[in-house]
Order: C-alpha cells, then structure tokens, then sequence
C-alpha cells in the first residue's frame, strides 16, 4: 500500500537529508496527508516547523502492514491551512496544537481550543462543551485528584447517572520540554527525556537514543540493543501489573490489589539492579547503554524475575477467577474498532479493540528485529479487554524475559557516536507499555535540534478515554480511567 | 471461586509488611549509590570537571572557592562521581537525605560534607501529628515517579497507615501537602488554593529534585523552580525519584518516630 505514495519511505529509527522530504502547497500537502490516511496509513505526528516568515507542516504517517513510515510536508505557510479533523479526526489535537504553537489557524476544525497554554497561574482549557436540556447537570474533577496522581481537569455532562460527554482539559503538566530542546541537544536533555512521562522513562529514552543514532548513521553494539529491550520488557511489567491492582482495587477485589501493588515494586527493583534506578533512568544512552549486565548478574536478575512472575501470575489469575470482577469489567467502557482506528488510539488500548497495533512486530528495530513479542489483542474495546490485554502482555513479557535474559549477545554495550547529520529529519517509535512513543527530530546546518516534536501515547489515547465514558454510569469513570491509565505530563510535555 | 478461596489466597502470602524502622532497613539498589558526600578540601585548583557534567546544574564553583553541590537539585546519575578525578564526591550508600533547610542539603564547605538531616517536629506540632498524620499531595509537574514511589508506601510492603500517616481525599482532611514537581505556572492556582484550604497548623513537604529546586526543568520559564516559590517548605527529601527508603525516612524523622521507635 505503501508503494504508490507519494510521501518519502522510511524505516522506523531511520533518518533522511530534509530537501529529500517531499514539500507541497499547504492545501495539497493536507489533502494528500488524508489521502493517505484514507487507504489505511496512521497518523503517528503531525507538527510544525518554523521556516523565514512562515511554517512548515510536517506529517509522518505508519504503513502497519508494510512495516514503513512515510514522511511529507507544506511548504512555509502563514494563515490558515483546511483542517484535516473534519474527515479525519485523529488529527485533531495535533491541529489545536499547531494553532497554539505556530498561529496557524485549522478552518473548519470543530473544536478550536488552546492545548497547553496558560494565563499565567493556570491553564486557558476553559470554554466547555455543554450539553442543553433542563435535566442535564455537569460535574467538575480536577486539576487536583483525590489520590496520589497527576493533575487534570474532567468536565462531566450527565443525565442522571449516565455520561453523555467527557471533555478533557489538560495542560497542568507543562514545562517546557520541547521549547527547551531546540538548539540541543543539552546537558540536561536525556534526564528531561526519562522525566518527560517518569513511568515511561525507558521507552522515551529509547527513543531519543534512536534518533541520535539515525542522526548520526550509526548502530549501536547488539549487547545495547538487547539491554534496553529487557528494560523495556521490565518497564512493561510493573506497569501492567501496577494497572491490574489498581483495576482491582477500583471494584474493591482487595487481594489482588494489594498483591500487585507490592509485586510492582518487585519489577522496579529488577530494574533497580540494571541501573540503581527503578524507573530505568541512567541506563539508555545515546550509543548505547551506561552500564552492562554480565551474564552473571542476569542470571541472578533471571532468577529473582521468575517468582516474581508467578507470583503476578497467582495475584491476577484470583482476579480473573471472581466473578464480580468479571461482571463489573464486562461491558463497561466500550470503544468500538471503528472509533478506536478513527481517533487513532495506539497501544493496549488500540489491541484491547482487536486493532492489530506494536511497534515492535510493526516497525522492528534494535533487539526486536531478531526476538519478538507476539500482539496481544482481545476483541470487546471494554475494561474487561483492557484489563485482559495487559494480564495477557505480562505472560508474553515474561516469556521475553525468560528467553532473553538467558542468552546474552556477546558484543559491547556501547559507543561513540558520530554527531548529528546536518539538516536531517529522524524519525523514531518505541511501543511503551501505554503505546507508542514516537519522537522526531529535524537538525539545523550545525546539526542541532532545529524542531524537536514528541508525541506520547497518551497525546492519541485521552480521546478514547473520552469516548468510553458516552453512555456510561459516572459511577465507572474510575475504572474506565485505570483502564487506560495514561499519562498527564507525556500528554502536557 | 468462593469468598474462602480468596481469604486462603491473602493468608498463604502471610505478612508481607518489612521490619524497617524496628528491624534492619532494606538494602538500597547496588548501583544506586545513596546520597552523596562532597570533601571539597581534596579538590585540584582550577578543577571544574564535575560542574560541566551535571545535567541540572546541581554543581558550581566560583573560583579560589570550594565547590558546592545542591543535593536538591542532584538527579543521582552520578556523572560527577565518575569525572572527578580526585574522590572529592563520593557515595556514601546512605538511604537518609531528608532536610528541613535548604541550605542544609549545600554538600563542600569544611563541616558540610553531607547533608545535615531534618530535625524532628516542635513539640506541639509532635504531639498534633505523631501519630497522626493526615496529607494531601499535589502533583505540580511532576512526572509520576515521585508520586508512584510515595504511592508505593501504602502498599503491603511499606504500610504506611501502621505511623498514622495516610494521604487524605481532601485539603481539609488534611494537616498538610506533600508537593511533587517542580510547580507548573499552570499549577500555581491550584497549589495556592490546596494550600489554603488546608487547615492551620499545616506542613509542606517537598518531594523530589523537581519539587526543591526545579529539577531536570530548573530554568524553564513554564515552571517556578520547585514548591517554595510558591507554599513554605518544611521538610526537603531529594532524590529523581528519591526511593521509597528515602521519603519514608524523611517523614518518620520529622515526626520523631526513628530514634525512639515504639514497640508496635
């Protein structure tokens, strides 16, 4: 499918010269993106990049099927450009974030408001969508939560119990991460990577190493690849297991809860023993990783992991087992496929809609080119899936681990890299526990960060928060949110 | 599956709560390297290698001066450790890091090798809070490794509720904040008003290099270089995130549980 398009082919972690990257009239260039979008390609960024007076769009697209990302873009434009969300609505947010950052106005898009912008004390998300009638009544949560999480604003419109409309409003979270990054990269650019969403440190890391390595026509030692691969794997499985105690907590089912949130810290403590860190950061390097593991010390690593996993295996399969858990999971939250593919979600909870969605069996690169993770997909688009795909992922993580660890690659786990390609476009996907990361960066003549353009998960996959709460019992958004769990600040930058 | 075999289930996995504070504390990761000490008075003249290796700034050295690392504003990569080529920082392996001041947490002057830990609560506010401790936290751009490293400390392992200290639904429940994140311009309205409808005598504390000094984010406009630009600050607990260990060490020292542990 890819074949016939007209946008420049590149491979996931890859980079190409940026006058090789096809440039069209602004019109042409977003009905061309839509076209693509349109026989099946996924929007995986779409941003712009400031050029003399005026901006450049850049849109990057993913050919699933074919394993290939395609990259295009405007020519330098002012004003107004058609809005792509009209026909194709996973690029609204991109679309509101174009307006903020850059002042190019998308015409005709339906839902026109700021993304992360402020007045200074808080953020300007006001100006809610309302839903008429004289028995509809609206609840406010937020930006401070009753727990120990991250701030946002949730907007109910009810009729009674039931959820008509969930909007959103985010932008708490912002400081400044992809401002900062041009002209990089900086001395506090990697920490700024593993704290842009601090759960996801590894991923984003990963990510950022990729592009560095593309930018600089290099890979990185096997024995690296295969390190941050197992990380990855470690990073996913205190994660899921962390969402499957707070899913279970959420419908009071207690043991497992409990069980799981100490058997998270089980999985970031294995992490600890790679780098001292439990969230993984200090590990992924450009070139690289900072530290080794030896075979001996992933023995060890090897036998403290397995009854850790059957420990999670024991905690969730009670779960599963409660048919309260079961009744209160099933049916609650639905996206469809169809929504799901139209809003673009990305991750467990694109799989947990039968979308066929990894970047590791999609777009391969580093260890996965040569061990892979079978897709996890369960077909209902509820809770019950969500929950299922990650109780699933932990067994197929496991098993990862379990292979892998045992067989180290003899290579070295770093080294040094060339600098960054002048005036090159790079682009890099990492499937996060949450989904995929996808970071693109555009050098300048000196090879600097001329744009930086990071997109998280959770930037897809708060719409399909959203969309689960229409019909629902206010009562289930706790768990419709567990479900998804995504990222406040990943979302915010 | 019946309500026995859940109960079954809970009993086989026994008591998974730790000994700490009572018993031994739990070894720290190997390569995690606790907080860290700086003997400036080892330090070459005209050597700088280690300020322009922090990736936060956390060092500097005016010349003919000692260098000075914020432990604060420290992300523990230990890149300075590695660069300095004459031991002048070293780790010391040390879980405890907690400080009242931030000036206490400036490592290099003669005497200010390491941190100088938090001093337990005044008596009145001890006898208010010691065995009570009701907090509200505040995530202000933190990235969620804080909060899920101070969430964790109500898990099994950790049980907190067993020193009275719970995190509390509300401001007004509560007897003060604990602050993640370096404070967000736009979380600024939204610290100010938890803050105040906390009910006095309130404390704040402020958890992460984020949350002290602004952390990998020190010197963004979007944020205010931690949680005392904006609230007061009573208690500091450094680290990117600081581990589990760390913050439990903080809060138990402030409200004088360590030195005088009661027999549960």
């Amino acid at each position: 499918m890819s074949a016939s398009t007209r946008f420049a082919l590149l491979a996931n972690a890859t980079s190409l010269p940026w006058p090789d990257v096809p440039a069209w009239p602004m019109a042409d260039f977003i009905r061309a993106t839509g076209a693509e979008i349109t026989r099946g390609a996924r929007l995986c960024s779409l941003f712009g990049v400031p050029d003399g007076g005026g901006v450049q769009l850049v849109a990057v697209l993913a050919f699933d099927a074919d394993s290939t990302l395609a990259v295009g873009r405007s020519t330098p434009s002012t004003g107004g450009f058609p809005s792509l969300t009209t026909t194709h609505p996973q690029a609204h947010l991109f679309e509101r974030e174009i307006c903020e950052q850059h002042g190019l106005t998308p015409e005709g898009h339906p839902w026109l408001k700021p993304v992360r912008r402020t007045d200074g004390r808080a953020p300007a998300n006001g100006g809610f969508f309302r839903v008429g009638g004289s028995e509809i009544h609206e609840v406010a949560v937020g930006p401070v939560h009753a727990g120990i999480i991250e701030p946002g604003h949730f907007r109910f419109q009810c009729a009674g119990e039931e959820v008509l409309h969930l909007e959103i409003a985010l932008g708490y979270q912002h400081r400044g991460i992809e401002e900062a990054l041009t002209g990089g990269p900086h001395r506090a650019t990697l920490i700024q990577m593993e704290t842009i969403a601090g759960d996801t440190s590894i991923a984003h890391a990963t990510a950022h190493a990729h592009l560095m390595e593309a930018l600089a026509q290099s890979e990185v030692p096997l024995r690296a690849q295969w390190l941050r691969a197992i990380a990855l794997e470690l990073e996913r499985l205190a994660n899921h297991t962390g969402d499957l105690g707070a899913l279970a907590n959420d419908v009071a089912f207690l043991p497992t809860a409990a069980a799981c949130g100490k058997i998270r810290g089980d999985f970031l403590n294995l992490t600890a023993m790679l780098c001292g860190n439990r969230f993984g950061r200090g590990l992924v390097r450009p070139g690289g990783c900072r530290y080794d593991l030896d075979p001996t010390p992933a023995q060890q690593l090897l036998e403290r992991l397995i009854p850790v996993l059957a420990d999670t295996a024991r905690a969730v399969a009670w779960m599963w087992d409660a048919a309260s858990v079961r009744a209160r999971f099933e049916n609650v939250g639905t996206v469809t496929a169809s929504q799901a593919a139209e809003v673009g979600l990305v991750g467990p909870a694109a799989r947990a809609c039968g979308l066929v969605r990894d970047v590791r069996y999609d777009h391969p690169v580093g260890w996965h080119r040569f061990a892979q993770v079978p897709v996890t997909v369960w077909p209902d688009g509820d809770v019950f899936a969500r929950a299922r795909v990650r109780s699933l992922e932990i067994q197929r993580s496991g098993e990862f681990l379990r292979d892998q660890l045992g067989t180290p690659p003899e290579d070295d786990f770093r080294c040094q890299l060339a600098a960054p390609a002048p005036d090159t476009l790079a682009v890099a996907l990492v499937e996060s526990w949450r989904g995929e990361v996808c970071h693109v960066a555009l050098t300048d003549g000196a090879g600097r960060f001329r744009r930086y353009k990071i997109t998280d998960p959770s930037f897809h996959n708060w719409s399909g928060l959203a969309l689960s709460l229409r019909g629902t019992a206010i009562a289930d958004f706790p768990i419709c949110n567990k479900s998804f769990n995504l990222s406040y600040c990943g979302f915010d930058l | 599956m019946f309500i026995t075999d859940t109960l079954l289930h809970r009993l086989q996995r026994g008591c998974e709560t730790m000994a700490y504070p009572h018993g031994p504390a739990p070894a720290l990761p190997e390569r995690h390297g606790g907080a860290l000490k700086v003997d400036s008075g080892k330090c070459a003249d005209g050597c700088a290698a280690c300020v322009s290796v922090c990736p936060t700034q956390a060092i500097t050295r005016v010349a003919e001066t000692a260098v000075v690392l914020d432990l604060g504003r420290c992300v523990f990569c230990a890149a300075c450790v590695e660069v300095c080529p004459h031991g002048v920082i070293t780790q010391t392996g040390d879980h405890r890091m907690a400080a009242n001041r931030r000036e206490d947490l400036l490592l290099g002057a003669p005497g200010h090798e390491q941190v100088r830990l938090a001093a337990a609560l005044d008596e009145k506010l001890r006898k208010l809070f010691g065995r009570s401790l009701r907090l509200r936290q505040v995530s202000a751009g933190g990235c969620s490794a804080c909060e899920a490293d101070t969430n964790v400390l109500g898990t099994i392992g950790w049980d907190l509720g067993r020193f009275g200290i719970q995190f509390v639904a509300s401001p007004r429940h509560a007897d003060g904040l604990l602050v993640t994140g370096p404070v967000s311009q736009a979380m600024v309205l939204a610290l100010q008003k938890t803050y105040a409808a906390v009910p006095d005598p309130r404390i704040v504390i402020a958890v992460g290099a984020c949350a002290i000094a602004g952390g990998p984010f020190v010197g963004h406009p979007q944020v205010n270089n931690g949680a005392a630009a904006i609230v007061p600050v009573d208690l500091y607990i450094p680290g990117c995130p600081p581990h589990p260990l760390t913050i439990l060490d903080g809060l138990l020292r402030m409200l004088d549980r360590l030195e005088k542990p009661r027999r549960p």
